[in-house]
């Protein structure tokens, strides 16, 4: 078994306690009021991977509380900046299945249970069916992949995935010639995505990647984070990160793999075509219609620093700028 | 004559808040031992400073969970959610004195009225100093590209305008450009709520919110502009065009 579950008790099951200890903290906080004036509440907590002195944010499980996983290599593809802290990483995200508010997942994700979890393969392959997600993991080495993270509204983080380069997990399932893209698909649930009882997109949520770009290897499908298995709020039990494309490309708790010969529809695209196009590189050069991509909010950098410059492709443009040759990317964006 | 002259005078004094001179000093010495003015103008003031000593608070860790990972763009929210709320609540007084026959509540207007402009303004400067470094190159593309920006950048003119000819010398000394110019505060709260509008990504639910409260608000005093008219047309028939006018 290749994910260690400490005292056989589902990730699940830890999320959902540690949801409820993160309630009653902020309880017990609103209620000290004054008596808690001064004391970090990090410290009554137990020590995580990366102890963010600052802490701030609404507390949310110590990494320890998510298993290990084992067997985990560093990898070249890592870029040497400072990663995020899980605090950040954990605390602060997109994913609207869960509400619209950054903040909602890290609160509501633990109704999501992320085993036993099963994925659809289907579409220009050899080999297609109903998979464990087991099946996914097992055959590989995990790799730790620290990626820079370029969300489309203008703030970035590094993070520490971990994870299997996407091409490995596909080849099993030998595409065939007319493979010409990769579609995927989140799950849809009510009962475990409450945010989906809003139609504030299309569910489910849906994703697409040209075959180039999925066999590409800077892409990978993230089975954890600091070399802990997924949060939920964080995608799981597997999302996909491709590095190089704003966040919203990247998309969480995979349930359906579709090879197809056409380009699949995306979620935002179909939501905002004039504000999202299908390809989504991270380019400075091209402004989202109501706000500027030539600078990004560093989070956790701090409250006076001022925003840094967005490279194009993300900083990953001599890895991945060849993908799109003779592609005009100002339509294409 | 005479009487529809002071008729006219006491409706304005009453709908839109012009106050004559002899008005304004008849008015301070009726009311200023009126509890709802000495106890109630404090207090209403204290509220308003809550939000801002919250985050405060909740920024020096003091109360709170922190600002969270992204600390400017809480303030930022924080800030602008305050400004729409007291915009909204200062454009409220005339329609609920109305609802209410309540007239005291106007004691109030121009207080509410400034909190909007204080909670835009630190909007406002979170904006320039945070969240684009002072970088003016930026802020000038921001305001002259980004339509929500320009309406937002308008808003803060035009509040700065009511907020510097907010006393009683200013308003003595304006006449009546003072009311044309306070009128703009209809303009700021449609351009308030329209610039979160077109700011939001895509869960226009909270925008939705605020259009709606502000729908009703103006929607009423249209209403009451209506009635009036009728009310005129039916008991001063010849005066109703030189009315109008005005």
């Amino acid at each position: 078994m290749l994910i260690k579950s400490r005292d056989d008790i589902k990730p699940s099951e830890i999320t959902s306690e540690s949801q409820y200890l993160n309630r009653r903290q902020l309880v017990a906080g609103l209620a000290a009021g004054a008596i808690a004036a001064g004391c970090s509440r990090a410290d009554d907590a137990k020590p995580s991977v990366n102890p963010s002195p600052k802490s701030g944010g609404i507390q949310v499980a110590e990494s320890t509380q998510y298993s290990r996983l084992e067997g985990v290599v560093t990898s070249p593809y890592s870029t040497p900046e400072t990663p995020n802290t899980f605090d950040e990483v954990t605390s602060y995200n997109n994913f609207y299945e869960f509400g619209t508010g950054k903040t909602d997942p890290a609160a509501r994700a633990d109704t999501l249970k992320p085993r036993p979890w099963a994925i659809e393969v289907s579409g220009e392959a050899e080999k297609t069916g109903t998979f464990d997600i087991e099946d996914f993991i097992k055959p590989h080495t995990l790799e730790e992949r620290i990626y820079r993270l370029r969300c489309v509204e203008a703030w970035s983080m590094v993070v520490p995935w971990v994870g299997i380069p996407l091409a490995s997990i596909l080849q099993q399932f030998k595409p065939t010639s007319k493979a010409k893209y990769v579609a995927l698909e989140t799950l849809v649930d009510r009962e475990q995505m409450p945010g989906q009882r809003y139609s504030v997109l299309n569910w489910p949520y849906r994703e697409g990647l040209t075959i180039a770009e999925a066999m590409h290897p800077l892409t990978i499908m993230a089975v954890g984070l600091y070399g802990r298995v997924l949060p939920n709020q964080n995608g799981a039990p597997m999302r996909l990160v491709v590095p190089w494309k704003y966040g919203f490309k990247s998309i969480k708790s995979i349930v359906a793999i579709r090879f197809t010969e056409r380009q699949p529809a995306t979620s935002w695209n179909l939501s905002a075509p004039n504000e999202y196009g299908f390809y989504a590189n991270v380019n400075p050069d091209v402004d989202h219609p109501r706000w500027s991509q030539a600078r990004e909010r560093r989070i956790g950098a701090g409250v006076f620093s001022p925003k840094i410059e967005t490279l194009p492709f993300n900083g990953y443009g001599d890895a991945v700028a060849s993908l799109y040759d003779g592609i005009d990317l100002r339509r294409n964006f | 004559m005479a009487t529809v002259m002071q008729w006219q005078a006491c409706t304005m004094a009453s709908t839109c808040g012009e106050i004559s001179r002899r008005n304004a000093v008849m008015t301070t010495r009726t009311t200023v031992r009126d509890p709802v003015r000495w106890f109630g103008k404090p207090l209403v003031f204290l509220l308003g400073l809550l939000p801002a000593l919250w985050i405060g608070l909740v920024a020096f860790g003091i109360a709170g969970n922190g600002l969270g990972a992204n600390p400017v763009e809480a303030l930022l929210d924080f800030f602008g959610n305050w400004g729409l709320r007291f915009i909204l609540i200062g454009l409220a007084v005339t329609p609920l004195r109305k609802w209410t026959g309540w007239t005291k509540l106007t004691w109030f207007r121009r207080m509410l009225g400034l909190f909007g402009a204080f909670y835009v303004g630190l909007h406002f400067r979170t904006y320039l100093v945070l969240d684009q470094g002072l970088l003016l190159s930026a802020i000038v593309e921001d305001v002259l590209k980004r339509p929500f920006i320009t309406l937002g950048m308008i808003a803060v003119l035009l509040l700065l305008a009511m907020t510097l000819t907010s006393t009683l010398a200013a308003r003595r000394k304006l006449g009546k450009r003072w009311q044309q110019l306070h009128y703009s505060a209809y303009v700021v709260g449609i351009l308030a709520v329209w610039h979160y509008w077109w700011q939001v990504k895509k869960d226009i639910t909270e925008p939705l919110v605020y259009a709606g409260i502000l729908s009703i608000l103006q929607g009423s005093r249209v209403w009451s502009y209506v009635q009036k008219q009728r009310l005129i047309a039916r008991q001063h028939p010849s005066e109703q065009v030189k009315l109008a006018k005005n």
